[in-house]
C-alpha cells in the first residue's frame, strides 16, 4: 500500500480549482483561435477575438475567465494499492475545494438544496466520481462547469431502431434547441448507451478529451466529424449572433447497453472550458 | 452589424431606446444595476406588495450578472452575463414598472419579446464568458439590497464603454434569428 497523505490531497484539489479558473487549457485557446481564422460573420469574428482577449487577460492577471466558475466536478482514479491516510478521499477533495474557492476569489455557486435554494458559501460539496484502478497512484481530473451550458444538456431513451440517425437528430436536435444560452462556442460531450444514468457520466467523461485528439474508436471519430458539420451548419455562430462556429467539438464516449435500449446524453460545455489534471 | 459603434448613456432618456435596432454594438455608460433570478424574485414581491424596489426602476438598466469576489484593491471581480431566460417569467412586471433596458445572455420568451414593444424597451446581450474582460469597464460596484443573496445581491455599478450588442428592439428584431437565418446551411 502507498500512503497519500489527506493534506497532500486538499493541496491538489485547491491549486487545480484555483488554477483552472484563470488558465484556459491550450487546446481550447487554440480551437477558439482556429475558430477565428474559419469565421466568416464579422460578428462572429469579432466576439471569438474577445474571447481570446479575454483568455489572455485572465491568464496575465489571474482573473477568473468567467463569474460562473462552476461546480466543481471531479473523475477521479484511484489506484487499488493507494490509500489516502488521516482521512477520506471525499473530504480531502471538498476541502480543497473550499480553499481554493475561498482563496482565488472564485464565485460560490452552490445551494444547499435545489428547492430552499440557500448558498453554501464555500463551494461545496463538489460532484466527485470515484473509481478504482490498478496501480499505486491517484489520478484527479477537474472541471469547473457552468451552470448555463449545464442547463442545456439532455437525454433519451431512443429506440434502437432509431440508431444512429437517430442519435445525429437528438444531439443536434439538443444544441439546436439550446441556441445561444450555453454561450457558444460549445463544447459537445456525448454520452451513448450504458443505461440512463451511465449515458449522462460518459457525456460529462467525453469532455475531457484533449480538442482536436481523434477518438480512439474511427466509427466515433466519423460520427463525431458528422454531427459537428451538422451542428456548425445551424448558423447560431460565436453567442448566437450567427457564424460558422458553433460548437469547437463533439466527443463521442460508447457503452454496451441492453437490447432493448439506446440511452443519449448530451452534456453541453461553453468555451470557458476549464479543466485540469493531476496525478499523486 | 453596422460597423459603428452606439454610445449610449445610462439610465436611458425618454425615447433614446426608439432608435436601437437589433444587432446594433453598442458601449454602455453611466450606471447599471445587477439582479439575478433571487433579486428578481424579490422586487417582483415588493412591486405586487406595493412597496418601494430598492432603486427607481424607471429609465434604468438592469444587468444579469453574479460576480466573482473582488480582490482586494479592486472594484469588483470577473462579470460577464448569465442566461436571461431565467429572468423571462419576472421581466415584464418590472418593464411594466418602467426599466428600459436589460443586458443578459441567450433568447428571451416571446412574452418579454412582447413586453419590450409594448412598455418600449430593449434587451442586450454581452459577451458570455468573457468575465475578466468585461470588468474592466466597470468603475465602481456598491451592494444596494438583498447583501444576504451573496453573489446574486444587487449592486449598483458606475460603468464606462460597457461593451454589448442589441439583441431585442422596440419593434420586435431579434439579432439570434435574423444571425443565425443569414449563416444556417441547411
Ligand atoms: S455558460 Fe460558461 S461561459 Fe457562459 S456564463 Fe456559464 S460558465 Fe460562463
Amino acid at each position: 500500500m502507498r500512503k497519500i497523505e489527506f493534506q497532500t490531497v486538499v493541496d491538489a484539489a485547491k491549486e487545480l480549482c484555483a488554477r483552472s479558473a484563470s488558465d484556459l487549457p491550450a487546446d481550447v485557446e487554440r480551437a477558439l483561435a482556429a475558430a477565428r481564422a474559419r469565421e466568416i460573420s464579422p460578428a462572429g469574428a469579432e466576439i471569438l477575438d474577445s474571447l481570446l482577449e479575454n483568455a489572455r487577460v485572465a491568464r496575465d492577471e489571474k482573473r477568473p475567465i468567467c463569474q460562473d466558475t462552476g461546480v466543481a466536478v471531479f473523475f477521479i482514479e484511484k489506484g487499488a494499492e493507494a490509500v489516502v491516510a488521516g482521512g477520506t478521499l471525499t473530504d480531502a477533495v471538498n476541502e480543497g475545494v473550499r480553499r481554493g474557492y475561498e482563496e482565488a476569489f472564485l464565485r460560490k455557486s452552490i445551494v444547499r438544496g435545489p428547492l430552499d435554494r440557500v448558498n453554501t458559501k464555500d463551494n461545496t460539496p463538489a460532484v466527485i466520481h470515484l473509481e478504482e484502478v490498478p496501480g499505486d497512484r491517484i489520478s484527479i481530473r477537474f472541471m469547473a462547469k457552468g451552470g448555463g451550458c449545464e442547463n442545456m444538456s439532455r437525454l433519451a431513451m431512443l429506440t434502437p431502431a432509431e440508431g444512429r440517425e437517430g442519435v445525429i437528430r437528438f444531439v443536434v436536435g439538443a444544441v439546436d434547441a439550446a441556441g445561444a444560452n450555453p454561450c457558444p462556442p460549445i463544447v459537445v460531450g456525448v454520452g451513448m448507451g450504458g443505461t440512463f444514468e451511465v449515458a449522462a457520466l460518459l457525456a460529462k467523461k467525453a469532455l475531457f478529451r484533449e480538442i482536436g485528439s481523434p477518438n480512439p474508436a474511427p466509427a466515433l471519430e466519423t460520427l463525431e466529424k458528422e454531427i459537428l458539420e451538422k451542428i456548425n451548419n445551424l448558423g447560431i455562430g460565436p453567442q448566437g449572433m450567427g457564424g460558422v462556429t458553433t460548437a469547437l467539438a463533439v466527443h463521442v464516449l460508447s457503452h454496451p447497453c441492453h437490447i432493448a435500449s439506446l440511452p443519449v446524453a448530451v452534456n453541453i460545455e461553453c468555451h470557458a472550458h476549464r479543466s485540469a489534471e493531476v496525478v499523486l | 452589424m453596422s460597423g459603428t459603434i452606439i454610445k449610449v448613456k445610462s439610465p436611458l432618456a425618454e425615447g433614446a431606446v426608439e432608435s436601437f435596432r437589433a444587432g446594433d454594438v453598442v458601449r454602455i455608460s453611466g450606471v447599471l444595476y445587477t439582479a439575478r433570478d433571487a433579486a428578481h424574485k424579490r422586487i417582483v414581491e415588493a412591486l405586487d406588495a406595493g412597496q418601494a424596489p430598492p432603486f427607481e426602476l424607471s429609465g434604468q438598466i438592469v444587468y444579469y450578472v453574479g460576480p466573482t469576489p473582488a480582490r482586494p484593491g479592486e472594484a469588483i471581480g470577473s462579470a460577464g452575463p448569465t442566461t436571461s431566460c431565467r429572468m423571462d417569467s419576472y421581466a415584464p412586471r418590472l418593464l411594466e414598472a418602467g426599466l428600459k433596458g436589460m443586458i443578459g445572455k441567450g433568447n428571451r420568451a416571446p412574452v418579454v419579446v412582447e413586453a419590450m414593444k409594448k412598455y418600449r424597451a430593449v434587451y442586450f446581450a454581452a459577451v458570455g464568458g468573457a468575465g475578466a474582460l468585461i470588468s474592466k469597464s466597470i468603475k465602481s460596484c456598491e451592494i444596494i439590497a438583498y447583501e444576504d443573496l451573496g453573489a446574486e445581491a444587487v449592486r449598483k455599478l458606475l460603468v464606462e464603454d460597457f461593451p454589448a450588442i442589441v439583441v431585442n428592439d422596440v419593434l420586435g428584431g431579434d439579432i439570434y434569428e435574423t444571425g443565425r437565418k443569414k449563416y444556417q446551411r441547411l
